[in-house]
C-alpha cells in the first residue's frame, strides 16, 4: 500500500508543479486553440456534413507530436539540472515509484487538457445526431496516444539535463513512429529488406493503431500496442536513471 | 549507526573513493574533511544510497544499503551539496511534500513541518516560493527537509556553505545539539567548524582516509603542537637564541619577527620533553635574565597546518599521476 501512497505523493507534487508555473495555462490555451483551428478550419468539420469527430481526432497525432514532448521534456531533465534528483532518490522510495508517479502526473495533466475539448462533443451533438461510441473510443485512443508519446518524452528527458535536447529527441522519435507505416517510408525498406523486417518497421506506426479507435473499434491489440510503448519507455527510463547513478 | 567497510567508487579509470572504512555511533558528530575533489561528496552519495558503490558495504542502523535500501533510507536525513529543492514550491509546501514522502500524514505532518520551520528560522518565508529566496534561506529550507522526520542518522554535505557568519553559527549550534542524540556525518572544508562541532574528524585526500581522530588528536600531529611562542622587547634575537639553546628541553628556536626592539620566536621542544615542561624552563630563563616578556604561551597545534601537511594542494595534484 505504501507504494501507492508514494506514487500519489510524487504525482501530487508534480501536478501542483505544473499549475504553480505558467506552463500549464499556456499549454492548455494553445492546445485548445490549435485543436479548434485544425478541427473547424483545416479539417473542414462543417464541410463534411456528418455528425462525427473524424476531423477532430485526425489531427491529434500531429498536435501531440509537438505538445506532448513540451510537457514531458522537463520531467527528469529538470530534476537532474537542479539536483533535486539526488534528493528524490535518497528518499525511502524506489526509482520505479518516482518514475511512475511523475509519468502519471503529466498524463493526468494531458487528460485534463483533452477533457477541456468537450465543447467539440457538445457542438457535434447539437448540430446533428452523433454516434457517441466512436467519439468515446476516439477519446480513449487519444489518451493512450498521448500516454505513449509522453512515456517516450519521459525517457528522453532522463537522458539529458538539457530540456531542449530532450524535446528535440522525443519529437524525432515520435515523428518516426508516425511515419513508420507511411508508404514512402515502407517503400524505402521494401527495396532491400526482407518482408518481415518491413512488417516490423510498419508495425511500429502509431497511425493504424490510432485510426481504429476513432472509427469506434476498441481492439485489444491497439490498446496493448500503446500500453507496451508506455511500459517499454518507462522501463527504458529506469535503466537510464540507474546507469546515470552508477556513473 | 553508520558502518562503512572498504568502500570504493570508480568513475571509469579514476578512483574517486578508495577503500574507505569508518563507523559513526549515536551521539557522535563526524567531520569529513578534505580538499575539493577528495571524494567527500561521492562518499556521502554512496552512504545515502544515491549512487551504488563499486566495492564495499554500507550499513545504516543495521540495514544494508544495497539489500534493504528503503529501510536504510528511512533512517537517514540528507542534505545534498548545494542544497537542492523544488524551486516552484513554497517553503511549507516543499516541507509538506518531504514529510509526506517520509510517511507522515495529517496532524503528524503539520506538526513536523511546523517544528522544522521553527528550528530553522523559516517562519518569515514559509509562504514564499523557494525561487524567490536568498541562498541562505534556500539552504536552511533544504536543511529543514533533512530533519523533518527526526532521523537517527544525518548526512550533511557542506551544511554551512554559502551562509553568513550568523547563520553559520546557528546551523553549527543546531548540529551540535542534535549530535547528542543522533549519528551525524558532515563534510566541510572550514576547519574552525571541526573544533566547533565535531567529536571526531576524518581527513580524506584523493579518495583515501589520511587521518582519523578527535580534533585534539589531529592537532597533536602538527609540528607546532607543544611549541612555545615567546614575544619579548629590548633584547636581540641572537641573545634569545643563544640563551634558549642551552636548555635541555629546547630542540630549536625559530625567530618569527624582529622589528624595532621587539622579537617574536617560536621554540620547539625536544621529542622527549613532557607537556608544559618547555614553557616552565623558558619562564625560568626569562626570570633569571629579567627579559621583558609581552607574550609566552604553549601552542596547541593548528588544524590548518595538519590539513596542509597531509593533503596535497590542488596544484601539485595535477602534476602527480
Amino acid at each position: 500500500m505504501s507504494a501507492i501512497a508514494n506514487i500519489k505523493t510524487i504525482a501530487k507534487r508534480e501536478l501542483s508543479g505544473y499549475f504553480a508555473s505558467p506552463v500549464a495555462y499556456v499549454f492548455i490555451v494553445i492546445f485548445l486553440l490549435m485543436i479548434g483551428f485544425f478541427t473547424f478550419m483545416a479539417g473542414g468539420f462543417f464541410e463534411r456534413g456528418e455528425a462525427s469527430l473524424i476531423s477532430f481526432f485526425l489531427w491529434h497525432p500531429w498536435l501531440y507530436l509537438f505538445l506532448v514532448p513540451a510537457v514531458g521534456m522537463r520531467l527528469w531533465s529538470e530534476e537532474r539540472r537542479s539536483g533535486t534528483m539526488e534528493l528524490l532518490l535518497t528518499m525511502p522510495i524506489t526509482a520505479w515509484q518516482a518514475i511512475v508517479g511523475k509519468f502519471v502526473a503529466s498524463w493526468i495533466f494531458l487528460a485534463l487538457a483533452l477533457f477541456l475539448t468537450f465543447p467539440v462533443v457538445i457542438t457535434v451533438n447539437y448540430l446533428g445526431d452523433a454516434d457517441m461510441g466512436p467519439i468515446f473510443c476516439g477519446y480513449i485512443g487519444s489518451l493512450l496516444l498521448a500516454g505513449g508519446y509522453l512515456a517516450i518524452s519521459c525517457m528522453t528527458s532522463a537522458m539529458t539535463r538539457n530540456q531542449v535536447v530532450s524535446f528535440i529527441v522525443s519529437v524525432v522519435i515520435c515523428l518516426l513512429m508516425i511515419l513508420a507505416g507511411w508508404p514512402p517510408v515502407t517503400n524505402m525498406f521494401v527495396q532491400w529488406a526482407a518482408p518481415w523486417l518491413v512488417n516490423i518497421v510498419a508495425g511500429f506506426s502509431v497511425m493504424p493503431h490510432f485510426e481504429g479507435f476513432h472509427r469506434g473499434v476498441l481492439d485489444s491489440r491497439d490498446i496493448i500496442f500503446f500500453l507496451s510503448i508506455i511500459g517499454f519507455s518507462l522501463f527504458g527510463t529506469s535503466v537510464i536513471i540507474r546507469s546515470h547513478r552508477a556513473g | 549507526m553508520i558502518k562503512v567497510e572498504n568502500l570504493s567508487k570508480a568513475f571509469g579509470p579514476k578512483l574517486a573513493v578508495n577503500n574507505v572504512s569508518f563507523t559513526v555511533e549515536r551521539g557522535e558528530v563526524l567531520g569529513f574533511l578534505g580538499p575539493n575533489g577528495a571524494g567527500k561528496s561521492t562518499s556521502m552519495r554512496m552512504i545515502t544510497g544515491f549512487i551504488p558503490p563499486s566495492a564495499g558495504a554500507i550499513s545504516v542502523g543495521g540495514f544494508n544499503m544495497l539489500e534493504q535500501p528503503i529501510e536504510a533510507k528511512r533512517l537517514i536525513g540528507y542534505l545534498p551539496e548545494n542544497a537542492p529543492s523544488y524551486t516552484d514550491m513554497t517553503v511549507s509546501g516543499f516541507l509538506g511534500f518531504t514529510a509526506e514522502i517520509r510517511g507522515l500524514t495529517g496532524e503528524a505532518k503539520t506538526k513536523a513541518v511546523n517544528r522544522v520551520i521553527e528550528m530553522c528560522f523559516l517562519e518569515s518565508v514559509m509562504h514564499q516560493s523557494v525561487e524567490t529566496l536568498s541562498k541562505g534561506y534556500r539552504h536552511r529550507t533544504c536543511f529543514a527537509q533533512s530533519i523533518i522526520h527526526d532521523p537517527d542518522v544525518l548526512v550533511l554535505d557542506e551544511p554551512t556553505d554559502g551562509l553568513d557568519p550568523n547563520q553559520k553559527h546557528e546551523i553549527r549550534q543546531l548540529i551540535k545539539r542534535m549530535g547528542e542524540k543522533k549519528a551525524i556525518v558532515f563534510s566541510t572544508h572550514i576547519l574552525e567548524e571541526v573544533d566547533a562541532v565535531c567529536s571526531r574528524a576524518i581527513i580524506i585526500d584523493r579518495g583515501q582516509i589520511v587521518a582519523n581522530g578527535t580534533p585534539a588528536q589531529l592537532r597533536q600531529k602538527s609540528d607546532y603542537a607543544g611549541a612555545v611562542l615567546l614575544r619579548t622587547s629590548g633584547i636581540s634575537a641572537a641573545e634569545i637564541k643563544d640563551k634558549l639553546s642551552q636548555l635541555a628541553t629546547v630542540k630549536r628556536t625559530a625567530i618569527l619577527k624582529e622589528e624595532m626592539h621587539e622579537v617574536s620566536a617560536r621554540v620547539y621542544p625536544q621529542a622527549s620533553c613532557p607537556n608544559g615542561e618547555l614553557a616552565r624552563s623558558i619562564a625560568e630563563v626569562v626570570g633569571r635574565e629579567k627579559w621583558k616578556v609581552a607574550e609566552l604561551h604553549t601552542e596547541e597545534g593548528r588544524l590548518d597546518e595538519v590539513f596542509r601537511s597531509i593533503t596535497l594542494p590542488d596544484t601539485t595534484r595535477e602534476a602527480k599521476p
